[in-house]
């Protein structure tokens, strides 16, 4: 992008087009002339792996938003059903979930190897505060697009967020209100959200525009942190930095794909999966792991204004770096002493994000401060501190010279970077698991045919769940995200359509108004869903005695409980993602007669082992040879509740087959696609090493 | 430099080729879920099953009009004067030739089904209006006669006759 480019195409048309939109020059010199330094390692191709990112989310977000629905009463349920109905809507929004997460953890490894080398100092300055505008729009969008689904995490981590501008003095409330449109958190705050959510994307495209311009006016950094000084130290973006920004991305893609296909609710929270409440607050409140750094620094000042002080500090303090470390030498590979406290400053954002993820109490509090203060020193003492006392090693003459000397050198330390960054990552990643920190005994990991890669739904065991739910737990609890159809659906309990149907006559459906102006009841077709058993929430609570049963449609994906250290982390490989259906089954069998002494239950409650705090309003629901079954499955407790709990993972997941099955197809065929880029990348590369 | 690959595209060897190759299929095939999700999805298609629709309330000479897959369907009672005029034509001079008989079920001749949408440009043509005793549509004049069948203005066709029949003398089934 600097100065006219003298390229000229072949063909007279585009000659023609060229004179008078020299597009197609300015396309040739950024991305296929444009001389990048040959020294590159993999850390570089994140800037490709985030553009790609970047357009994902666009996509699929621009493709979500033809099935959403921007309503306080409609948005959950226009989520759940764009999952259950819309071709491939699952895929779709577990691409546009996963993405976020993705495209943070890509934006993190982008900011730390630009930490690392050094790419923020003269003069690539205006390009890294470019780079913390992207970021800062970032979280902005992500922010709004997790409020969207309408959830209890959404509503109120839209609360908690929207309330950080009221520690403003004098004009807080006012920014609070006008940002609410309201006097809370309601339909006109989702609303402004969803549209600047739409919005905020393009203007990241826009400043990513400016960021790349930037970039290619300074030229690239790289590992040795010298500039290029002759055509030996660079070779051609195209094909050299294209095949090897496209490898990355391949292998980008498996992480991606290993989120979308495998553990699409690893990464959220199961709280997501109930509806917005504006009366209840869940027990603890986290917000998505991206942020938990910043939320831990919030919460370790003890003062309101200044712990939102502290958090935006935290932020945009990196847009002072190039003037707090004034270090000559770049790169962290020449700088001893900058190289060590740099991975004590990954380790420090770690474990911060990791107590942003705890409860804010005891020890928690305390590791909090010492590590806020960890993160500041960082920037405003250390940083400055070793720019005067270090004595850097010396760096090569020029990038070649770096290349000649590193193909006798060992890559263990990158081996070693990277291998540490991915524990730290998965430690990261998981940390959120330990919110919901509860004293309850954990509910029995049970074996469950639908776990694992290859996992498909027991369709006998899908069956007799129903005959549980209808004939037990109808009696309280809907399932209203789930119509007749569904029963005969792939995938699911393997009805014909007309057993769906004949099912569905059997109930009384309330429909109209006739042509008389009257509701009517009429009996059910496939396309109902099935019908509550209470008219509205106060009916369902004054039947219970003031408890509502809640819908069971999404139970098993929105019940979990903590898996703790290490288990998490082993969790993320080995697919564990059944904690719904565990606890289901257990809160099932969790009665007992005669509670702890120590445990007090109120009347009208009753015990039960699993259930968070034990005093739970529902009654003993389901006892032996209560429900009979027709294919010789015994007739136990234990039987009904593993029936029950398997029938409504399907009902949360009805498209778990085909997701497992579309994973696998795509797994083999990115692991084979990657492996060809390998080598692709290697066969173009020979000759330039 | 030594940079010839980029130069020399006879260089590109067998692992060039297919690794664009694969790149190209992978990425037309994961175009699919995105034009897929713009069909109609599976509660729009549930809710366009068949409809039953009582029609012994409407009077000779009168007609109803229906909704079946978000498309208007008139159910029209047609007279003996609108019968006959139907069948009088010369089925050849029709710019969409078809018989009356074949627009109608046998033994219910009176009523006609039809999907009351112009098949000039979609709008709703109104009913007993026009020169023959049929539809006339507002918008740019198209002419239907009593059996649906085009005879006059814009439109191509006759309107389209819905998939239906007699569940008895009194009820149709639509779809």
């Amino acid at each position: 992008m600097s100065g006219p480019s003298d390229y000229k195409p072949s063909h007279p048309a585009l000659q023609w087009f060229e004179r008078r939109l020299p597009i197609l020059g300015l396309m040739h010199s950024s991305f296929v002339a444009y001389p990048t330094p040959r020294n590159l390692n993999y850390w570089w191709t994140f800037g490709a792996i985030l553009s790609f990112m970047l357009g994902m989310q666009i996509l699929t977000g621009v493709i979500l938003a033809m099935h959403y629905t921007p309503n306080a009463d409609l948005a959950f349920r226009s989520v759940e059903l764009l999952v259950r109905d819309v071709n491939y809507g699952w895929l779709l929004r577990n691409m546009h979930a996963a993405g976020a997460s993705m495209f943070f953890f890509a934006v993190y490894v982008h900011m730390f190897r630009g930490l690392y080398y050094g790419s923020y100092k003269e003069p690539r300055e205006v390009l890294w505060i470019l780079g913390v505008i992207i970021y800062l729009l970032m979280m902005a969008t992500g922010f709004m697009g997790y409020v969207l689904p309408w959830g209890q995490m959404s509503f109120w981590g839209a609360t908690v967020i929207t309330n950080l501008f009221s520690a403003v003095p004098y004009v807080g409330d006012s920014i609070v209100t006008l940002l609410w449109g309201g006097y809370s958190v309601g339909n006109p705050t989702l609303n402004r959200f969803f549209s600047l959510h739409y919005l905020l994307p393009f203007l990241i495209a826009g400043v990513v525009v400016l960021h790349v311009w930037a970039l290619h006016v300074a030229g690239q950094n790289n590992p040795a942190g010298v500039d290029a000084k002759s055509e030996k130290d660079t070779v051609p973006f195209t094909p050299y930095a294209t095949i090897k920004d496209m490898f990355g991305v391949s292998v980008f893609l498996l992480l991606y794909a290993w989120f979308i296909f495998y553990m699409p609710n690893y990464l959220g929270d199961a709280d997501n999966y109930i509806p917005a409440n504006p009366a209840q607050t869940p027990q603890h409140i986290v917000p998505e792991w991206y942020y938990l750094p910043f939320y831990a620094i919030l919460r370790s000042i003890p003062n309101k204004l200044a712990g939102v002080v502290a958090m935006f500090s935290a932020i945009l303090i990196l847009v002072f770096l190039p003037w707090l470390d004034t270090a000559r030498t770049r790169s962290s590979k020449y700088r001893p002493l900058a190289k060590q406290f740099f991975w004590l400053f990954v380790i420090v954002c770690i474990l911060l994000g990791y107590l942003g993820a705890q409860p804010p109490e005891g020890i928690y509090v305390i590791a909090g401060r010492i590590l806020t203060v960890c993160y500041f020193s960082y920037f405003l003492i250390i940083l400055p501190l070793l720019s005067v006392i270090e004595t850097p090693r010396p760096v090569p003459n020029s990038i070649a010279d770096d290349v000649l000397a590193k193909s006798h050198g060992r890559p263990v330390p990158m081996v070693s970077t990277a291998i540490a960054l991915c524990i730290a990552t998965a430690l990261f990643a998981g940390s959120t698991r330990d919110a919901r920190a509860e004293e309850v005994d954990t509910p029995p990991s049970l074996k469950w045919s639908f776990s694992g890669p290859f996992g498909t739904y027991d369709r006998a065991a899908l069956q007799r769940g129903l005959k549980v739910y209808k004939e037990v737990c109808a009696n309280c609890h809907s399932l209203s995200y789930v119509a007749f159809r569904n029963l005969a659906d792939p995938g699911g309990p393997g009805y014909s359509a007309a057993q769906a149907a004949a099912l569905a006559s059997t109930y009384k459906i309330k429909d109209g108004p006739n042509d008389q102006g009257e509701m009517f009841e009429r009996p059910g077709r496939p396309a109902d869903y099935f019908p509550s058993p209470f008219p509205n929430e106060q009916a369902a609570r004054v039947a219970n005695g003031g408890g509502l049963p809640p819908d069971l449609s999404l139970i098993d994906k929105a019940r979990s409980y903590e898996r703790g250290f290490p288990w998490f982390v082993f969790d993320l490989f080995s697919q564990f993602q059944e904690q719904g259906p565990n606890y289901v089954s257990a809160i099932l069998q969790g009665f007992e007669d005669s509670p702890p002494k120590d445990v007090p239950i109120p009347d009208g409650s009753y015990y039960n082992k699993y259930f968070p705090g034990h005093a739970i309003k529902m009654p003993k629901p389901l006892s032996d040879g209560q429900v009979t079954y027709d294919d010789g499955a015994p007739a136990t407790v234990a039987q009904y509740a593993k029936d029950v709990a398997t029938f409504l993972m399907w009902a949360a997941e009805p498209h778990m087959e085909a997701r497992k099955r579309l994973g696998f197809q795509v797994f083999v065929v990115l692991i084979i696609f990657a492996g060809m880029m390998y080598f692709t990348k290697k066969k173009v590369w020979a000759d330039a090493h | 430099m030594t940079t010839t690959t980029a130069d020399h595209p006879t260089r590109r060897d067998f692992l060039l080729v297919a690794t664009g190759a694969a790149a190209a299929v992978g990425g037309v095939a994961s175009l699919w879920p995105f034009v897929s999700q713009m069909n109609p999805d599976a509660a729009t298609i549930a809710a366009g099953a068949p409809i039953e629709v009582d029609i012994a309330p409407i009077a000779d000479g009168q007609d109803i009009k229906v909704f079946w897959r978000g498309k208007p369907i008139y159910i029209m009672h047609r007279t003996k004067k609108q019968i006959e005029e139907a069948r009088a034509v010369e089925v050849d001079t029709l710019r969409d030739p078809a018989t009356d008989e074949s627009r109608v079920k046998d033994g219910h001749d009176q009523w006609l089904v039809v999907i009351g949408i112009c098949t000039h440009l979609g709008c709703i043509p109104i009913a007993h209006q026009g020169e023959y005793d049929g539809f006339f549509c507002p918008c740019h004049g198209s002419q239907y006669d009593s059996s649906g069948r085009i005879r006059q203005g814009p439109a191509p066709a006759n309107l389209p006759v819905p998939p239906y029949q007699f569940v008895s003398d009194t009820k149709i089934q639509i779809g």
